[in-house]
């Protein structure tokens, strides 16, 4: 019996917690990166449900130039950009580019979210997809032209594990289909392989870098890959993404298939983009 | 064999009245600050709290990323930047209820207590002292406390361009229905 009476002692001694059993409750991955973007690609962060997130990115001409036209910022391109969670998935966006006077539209779905806790995910996946569209007047006003002759569609896999605190990887397969091409001989589709990721500097900064590998035969010569590099920076409810690439394009056709520059030329472009946030709904 | 019985007895009513546990698996914490330009508020409702009464020993444990805020930025600010809730995941209280013979939770009536014990967060560990109140009426047992904790205090930084958005003092209201643990 003074056995049992001790026995009964020491377990109460142990931690009172430890009663209750495990924690049942599963718990999802966040901020696998800071912004909706890498660098010019889609990130698998969605703006949450009702939070509306204000895009100003610029792309400014090659820095190869020089101080005669400043480093290329005296060539600027634009692109105003508006991003909508309908829900905790599905998130919508508009934008529009100075370059080829294009718009474009697209969505990006959550399939699924990484998770710890009760039920374990070790991956994020999300699709997107968008249409964009030139605007500006066709080359050749001669022949035929049909408006779908403006369209690209773009479709894109997000694959993204957050590793540690710090560093987040994501794959990105992405395939754009652009209805029409300068010769027969070209390709209307284009699938390129994405990689990209950050690793976190301090709490409210990270280095980020983004590569497509075009799949070789398919692009035209002198189209090259693009490969971005670049840094963000977190304030409160600011993202400022601050980078260097050999693409100046901010929308999927334009950076994937129409990159005629290259790194190994000097011909780097510095850009930036803004993110803002505002909370429409709760 | 009477006196076996008798033993037995003896052994069921020592342990029932060494071992009244009281716990919650929905214990409710409340993190409120006010500052110049913001007011931030979360909600955590799936903390775990366990009493021991013979002891007067009391527990506490809550996930920070189980504290749910108004902005879902706010709510990634708060895991990323602040509490690291990835490094230090959880925020936990030992205490004591310091007059716990006071308390009697199977009669009805309220009771106040002070509890002391250390709150670790955020990777410190620092010894506070709660003043709670418990509730016995007929749906059971209920406690609530407030305190404030200095962020400061536990290694908590805030940076000088948002020192006017995040208040350096929050307040943590704590609600639990407690009920019997069945051992």
């Amino acid at each position: 019996m003074w056995l049992y009476l001790g026995s009964s002692m020491l377990i109460a001694q142990e931690d009172l917690l430890s009663l209750l059993g495990k924690d049942a409750n599963t718990y999802l991955t966040t901020a696998s990166f800071k912004s909706t973007r890498i660098i010019n690609s889609q990130s698998i962060e969605n703006t949450a449900k009702g939070v509306l997130d204000i895009k100003i990115q610029h792309r400014f001409a090659s820095i190869e130039n020089g101080v005669s036209d400043f480093f290329g910022l005296d060539g600027a391109s634009i692109r105003l950009g508006l991003e909508y969670g309908l829900s905790n998935r599905l998130m919508l966006g508009f934008g529009r580019s100075s370059l080829d006077k294009a718009i474009d539209g697209y969505f990006k779905y959550r399939i699924l979210r990484q998770s710890f806790g009760k039920k374990q995910m070790p991956l994020s996946i999300s699709i997107v997809s968008a249409i964009e569209i030139k605007t500006t007047p066709f080359s050749d006003t001669k022949r035929r032209n049909y408006f779908s002759s403006r369209m690209y569609y773009s479709y894109q896999l997000l694959v993204a594990r957050k590793f540690s605190d710090g560093f987040s990887l994501q794959l990105m397969p992405t395939w754009v289909h652009r209805n029409l091409v300068k010769l027969e001989s070209d390709h209307n589709d284009i699938v390129s392989l994405g990689v990209g990721f950050r690793q976190k500097l301090s709490k409210r900064s990270s280095l980020n870098l983004e590569y497509f590998y075009n799949l070789p035969n398919q692009l035209e010569a002198n189209l090259y890959s693009p490969l971005s590099i670049g840094f963000d920076i977190e304030t409160g409810g600011h993202v400022f993404q601050l980078h260097f690439s050999n693409a100046s394009a901010m929308i999927y056709k334009g950076f994937i298939t129409e990159t005629p520059d290259r790194w190994s030329k000097g011909q780097i472009h510095f850009g930036f983009n803004i993110s803002r946030v505002f909370t429409l709904s709760k | 064999m009477k006196k076996f019985k008798f033993i037995i007895a003896l052994i069921l009513f020592v342990q029932f009245g060494h071992a009244q546990k009281y716990f919650s698996k929905n214990a409710v914490l409340k993190f409120h600050s006010d500052s110049p330009m913001e007011k931030i508020e979360a909600v955590n409702s799936t903390a775990s709290t366990v009493i021991d009464i013979s002891s007067g020993k009391i527990e506490f444990a809550a996930l920070n990323n189980a504290f749910v805020f108004e902005k879902a930025l706010m709510q990634d600010h708060f895991n990323e930047n602040y509490m690291e809730s990835t490094k230090f995941p959880k925020t936990v209280f030992k205490g004591t209820i310091q007059d716990v013979s006071k308390l009697n939770l199977t009669a009805t009536g309220t009771y106040k207590v002070m509890i002391q014990g250390d709150l670790m967060m955020h990777g410190v560990t620092k010894s506070v002292s709660v003043p709670a109140e418990f509730v016995v009426d007929s749906k059971g047992v209920h406690a609530n406390a407030k305190f404030t904790v200095k962020c400061s205090d536990f290694d908590i930084k805030i940076p000088a361009v948002v020192k006017n958005n995040i208040s350096n003092d929050v307040d943590i209201t704590v609600k639990v229905d407690y009920n019997l643990l069945n051992l």
